[in-house]
């Protein structure tokens, strides 16, 4: 048994939630880029993500990594109605922000902003924490998503009657569910397989 | 394979969503989560590949993080599929009772020192005791220690915690495969308890 735990090399650890570009350090061992058989390299989904250490490190498993990312795609980018996509974003970034995942709340957060043009509402998010005041319909996205986000679930039929009082319907409130849900996986990967790095130079 | 909850889709089984139902359409609207969903349970509990984690590590996991989110029926399920697999009652029984002693309320843990120290909380670090320890085995004692770590404080993620897994005899790849179990189940937690509320409440 020779496999062993990576020590990171000289970095910057973030020290807040931030919308830049953060890198992302193992603590274990991906694959090799030349040792990837055509299933792991399949298992990626998307070519580019060999270059990824978080994609290479799931490789491992490629069954489960190919699996979890079809999933991802369809709750996020499934374009048939349901929740708009800068709002799927949102509930991905406010489960983020309340596990703690700083890299994922980058992304997220970034991508909400982008697709809502809500700069600052969004980044009231991540200064301001689950609580900050994004406006009501925002309010009941993220008291949904924390409510699903904690262990065990505090999620009530006063959650989803909020929902539908600021108009979602019965497949935006799914979609909320399986966003809040899928960032619960993701989060959790994130947060124990390594960490995150501040991008030199940004 | 056609053991029992081989075939059938998990998440309509748990929640109970039967052909036509208003629950059964709205899935249908996300096909890929729904059939990947599915997928990610079949790469994770009956694998083309199982490598050098077991059935009845899988499912005792499994088991044992629907027990931490008192998500009773589901903790049930994984059990009854870990008794068809022929394990041991005291396996059943420990699992039980580490379940018993580790339930609590997260997300918890710890910031790098900065601004979000003030976000800073306090929780159980589970240590799985001698006598139940020899239930479970050196693999599933370290296994469920950090399950509890993923599950309620996942921000407090180290090398060491997974230096830990590796010093119990968890190559890197079966630590991929053990992370993915405890996050997959985060996340099917969640989609059951979410979408069962959203149809008690149409």
């Amino acid at each position: 048994m020779t496999d062993t735990v990576l020590m990171p090399p000289e970095h910057t650890v973030p020290i807040a939630f931030t919308r830049a570009q953060l890198d992302w350090l193992p603590w274990l061992e991906p694959l090799a880029i030349e040792a990837m058989t055509e299933r792991h390299l399949a298992s990626l989904v998307e070519a580019a993500r060999v270059k990824s250490p978080y994609f290479r490190l799931l490789a491992r498993d490629p069954d489960a990594l190919e699996a979890r990312t079809r999933t991802d795609k369809d709750i996020f980018y499934n374009p048939d109605a349901g929740l708009p996509r800068a709002e799927r974003e949102l509930v991905a970034a406010a489960t983020s922000r309340f596990n703690g995942c700083l890299y994922c709340a980058s992304v997220h957060a970034r991508h909400a902003a982008i697709y809502s043009k809500r700069e600052a509402d969004v980044q009231r998010l991540l200064d301001g924490g689950v609580t900050a005041d994004l406006g009501e319909r925002w309010n009941a996205l993220v008291a949904a998503s924390v409510a699903l986000t904690a262990t065990p679930s505090a999620l009530g039929p006063e959650h989803v009657d909020r929902l539908r009082r600021s108009g979602f319907d019965d497949l935006a409130i799914a979609d909320v569910i399986h966003a809040a849900a899928f960032f619960n996986w993701a989060n959790r990967l994130m947060l124990s397989l390594g960490e995150p790095a501040a991008t030199p130079g940004l | 394979m056609t053991t029992s909850g081989t075939d059938a889709d998990v998440i309509d089984a748990l929640i109970g969503i039967t052909p036509g139902s208003p629950l059964d359409a709205i899935r249908a609207r996300r096909p890929e989560a729904r059939l990947h969903a599915q997928a990610t349970y079949r790469a994770l509990f009956v694998p083309e590949a199982p490598g050098t984690v077991t059935a009845q590590e899988r499912l005792a996991v499994a088991a044992f993080v629907a027990g931490l989110h008192g998500a009773t029926a589901i903790a049930m399920w994984y059990a009854a599929r870990l008794a068809e697999s022929g394990a041991l009652p005291a396996l059943t029984e420990a699992v039980d009772a580490v379940i018993a002693e580790a339930r609590t309320h997260g997300p918890y843990g710890r910031y790098p020192a900065g601004p979000l120290s003030r976000e800073d909380t306090a929780g159980l670090r589970l240590r799985v005791g001698a006598a139940t320890g020899r239930s479970l085995g050196p693999r599933l004692a370290a296994a469920f220690e950090h399950a509890h770590l993923l599950v309620f404080h996942p921000r407090d993620g180290t090398p060491a915690a997974l230096r830990a897994l590796l010093d119990a005899g968890w190559s890197t790849t079966d630590i991929v495969t053990l992370s993915q179990i405890i996050a997959f189940l985060s996340f099917q937690i969640r989609v059951v308890t979410g979408l069962r509320l959203l149809a008690g409440r149409s």
